[in-house]
């Protein structure tokens, strides 16, 4: 049973049973936005038309403010800092793309290394199941297949599906994945032309996703040599340091983290920060090592594409999901700016 | 799981006014819990992150060694926000210790050779650590000759004066302490620190130097080891860049692919030459 079908028609029910054993989480439309919220129904979910989320859903995991410790004023434990993390609810999501699950799979790189695991992600992470669907219209954005990946990469994700029109084909790829699609009552077991249907669509989608640049030149200058190149003050000189581009990414991951007062104590909250800020660096001397944007607008791409290749076995820390090109103000273009790299 | 965020509560047993613009504070700091104590298992060159409820976390050296026992010492420059509440906080305060975090000075090759440490200003914390700890009894035997200069501004702005006389009066620390000009009642060396670091000349053959100080101490004190012998990969350095985390996560504080809480706070100058200069 790697493969099972699921008629569309029975969405309700899916989305019913699967209520029952944990939170259900689907994209659903907000104003013009388009985000990863609790459904309770198939009609709450934006799936007509569906490309992508507008911000990344890693604040599914990671949140844009989150409380880390809290303390006390009096008593006992004053002014020691306690963990008081809530179990994290189950959740299961629907219909996230195969590029944010990749993203997924590389902050889990990043919030555990070989010393330290940061269960603030995992705790919510592993409460979550993630079934994904494949891309089969990929935007004018979009590069994934340029970054080591593809429309219908299953990296990350815990169930592939596949939009067969009238079906969706369920590819479990991992335990979790396996026991969500067991437990469903009106799952079935699919035609071998439902299955040649999906590749099908994976081969096509794969073919419109041409690859647009490499990143071979990268990988092998080395990190000064790319460093010093001569495009960074090209590159920087439209940007305007907004951040814009750090908070839509899904793999940017940099935070701060800040001790909010109230009467009776306070708490340690973590909250999103960007490279792309002059706070991020400065010394309290007043030195700053990325005193101007070429030097900050270099360290988000050296960053990506240089500096977690080199310590994460060669993962590139970009997926190709293309929103910072979609939303940056003075659209500097990723693609661009890797090709300048890699020349 | 253990949450490396979470900060261990010590309690501030003594503090020490340690210059004469009182802008330098020690804190003796001692944990509340034993377990705690056993788990902070450190080794000199390694920092923590002091915790202020209410103000937040700053990383500062270690300049205790694990040799003197079960305390923890930290020197505190009043900087901004978090060290200035810190300097306010009396004996007794509770506070929060997070760590030991980083790598710590190379003892492993350091081990057999001569070592040379050279330091200036407030960064000689970690650098007394490192002495103590070589010094120590049971550690002594491992080291070759051990040659430290140190230099302040002026005899007031020298850390750790009783630590200092103590040391002055073995025979197995060649001892130069400096400060930049005559002082009424100073009868030590009188010089900068790369100027004396060339009159005492400390051998490069089987040595390891640390340095240590503000970046004008350390930009002409280099040629000086350079002239000595010392290659980039004999000549030890501890960096400092804004943190947050301090366990390699949060993206704050990078050289280039290295994060300088994680992979540094120490560095051989030979690697320092294939990072970027952005510290
Ligand atoms: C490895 C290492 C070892 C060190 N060892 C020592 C040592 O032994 N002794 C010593 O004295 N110093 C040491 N330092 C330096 C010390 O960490 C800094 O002096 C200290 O962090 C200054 O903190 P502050 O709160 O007083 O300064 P501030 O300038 O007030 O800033 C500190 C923090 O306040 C927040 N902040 C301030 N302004 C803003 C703003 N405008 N927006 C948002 N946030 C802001 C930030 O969170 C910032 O991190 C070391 C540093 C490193 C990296
Ligand atoms: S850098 Fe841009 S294209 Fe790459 S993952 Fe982040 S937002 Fe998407
Ligand atoms: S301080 Fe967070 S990565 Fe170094």
């Amino acid at each position: 049973m790697e493969y099972m079908r699921l008629n569309k028609k029975n969405m309700a029910v899916f989305i019913e049973e699967l209520g029952r054993t944990c939170e259900v989480w689907g994209p659903v439309k907000e104003g013009e936005q388009v985000k990863y919220a609790p459904v309770s129904n198939a009609t709450d979910m934006a799936l007509d038309g569906f490309k992508n989320s507008t911000m990344s859903p890693k604040e599914i995991f990671f949140p844009q403010s989150e409380k880390m410790l809290s303390f006390r004023r009096e008593g006992e434990d004053a002014n020691i800092y306690r963990d008081e993390q809530a179990q994290p609810t189950k959740k299961a999501i629907f219909g996230i793309r195969p590029c944010d699950a990749r993203a997924f799979r590389i902050l889990d790189m990043i919030f555990k290394n070989d010393q330290f695991t940061d269960n603030y992600w995992f705790s919510k992470r592993d409460a979550t199941t993630l079934v994904g669907l494949g891309c089969t219209e990929p935007c004018s954005t979009c590069f994934c297949t340029s970054v080591n990946s593809h429309p219908f990469d299953e990296k990350g994700l815990d169930v592939l599906v596949s939009d067969l029109g009238e079906h969706y084909l369920f590819k479990a790829l991992t335990k979790k994945g396996r026991e969500l699609v067991a437990g469903i009552s009106v799952m079935r077991e699919p035609s071998d032309a439902n299955i040649e249907a999906h590749m099908v669509l994976r081969k096509k989608a794969e073919d419109v996703m041409t690859v647009q640049f490499g990143t071979d030149k990268v990988k092998d200058k080395t990190v000064l040599e790319l460093f010093n190149e001569d495009c960074w003050t090209g590159i920087s000189e439209p940007c305007l340091n907004c951040s814009t581009c750090s908070y839509v990414c899904p793999t940017c991951h940099c935070f701060d983290i800040q001790d909010e007062v109230s009467k009776e104590g306070g708490e340690r909250v973590r909250n999103w920060e960007s490279c792309m800020t002059w706070i991020f660096t400065v010394h309290a001397t007043g030195h700053n090592p990325r005193p101007t944007k070429k030097e900050r607008v270099r360290q988000r791409f050296m960053h990506k594409f240089k500096y977690i290749p080199m310590k994460r076995n060669g993962e590139i820390g970009c997926v190709g999901c293309g929103r910072c090109v979609a939303l940056c103000p003075v659209n500097i273009d990723i693609r661009e700016v890797v090709k300048q790299m890699n020349s | 799981m253990k949450n490396p965020y979470l900060p261990y509560p010590v309690r501030i047993e003594k503090t020490v006014i340690e210059t004469e613009d009182r802008n330098i504070k020690s804190f003796k700091l001692v944990f509340l819990n034993d377990d705690d104590c056993k788990t902070f298992d450190y080794t000199p060159g390694q920092f923590a992150q002091l915790s202020v409820t209410g103000k937040g976390e700053i990383p500062i050296g270690i300049a205790s060694s694990p040799t003197e026992g079960d305390h923890l010492l930290f020197t505190v420059n009043k900087m901004g926000v978090v060290t200035t509440a810190l300097h306010n906080l009396i004996e007794g305060s509770i506070m929060g210790v997070r760590g030991p975090l980083g790598n710590s000075y190379p003892f492993d090759k350091m081990k057999g050779k001569d070592v040379t440490i050279i330091g200036g200003g407030y960064a000689f914390t970690t650098l007394r650590a490192t002495i103590v700890y070589m010094l120590d009894k049971k550690n002594r035997a491992d080291f070759g000759k051990i040659t430290l200069i140190y230099g302040a501004r002026t005899p007031g702005m020298l850390l750790y004066k009783d630590t200092l006389a103590e040391w002055s009066k073995r025979d197995d620390i060649n001892y130069n302490v400096t400060v930049d000009r005559d002082a009424p009642g100073w009868t030590g060396r009188v010089g900068f620190v790369p100027a004396v670091t060339e009159q005492v000349a400390p051998s490069s053959k089987n040595a390891i130097a640390v340095i240590c100080g503000p970046p004008v101490m350390i930009k002409y004190t280099l040629p000086v080891m350079i002239k000595l012998g010392f290659t980039p990969e004999q000549t030890i350095t501890s960096l400092e860049n804004r943190m947050k985390c301090g366990i390699g996560i949060c993206g704050r504080c990078n050289v280039g692919p290295e994060y300088v809480c994680k992979d540094g706070p120490v560095f051989s100058m030979a690697q320092l030459k294939e990072m970027p200069q952005e510290y």
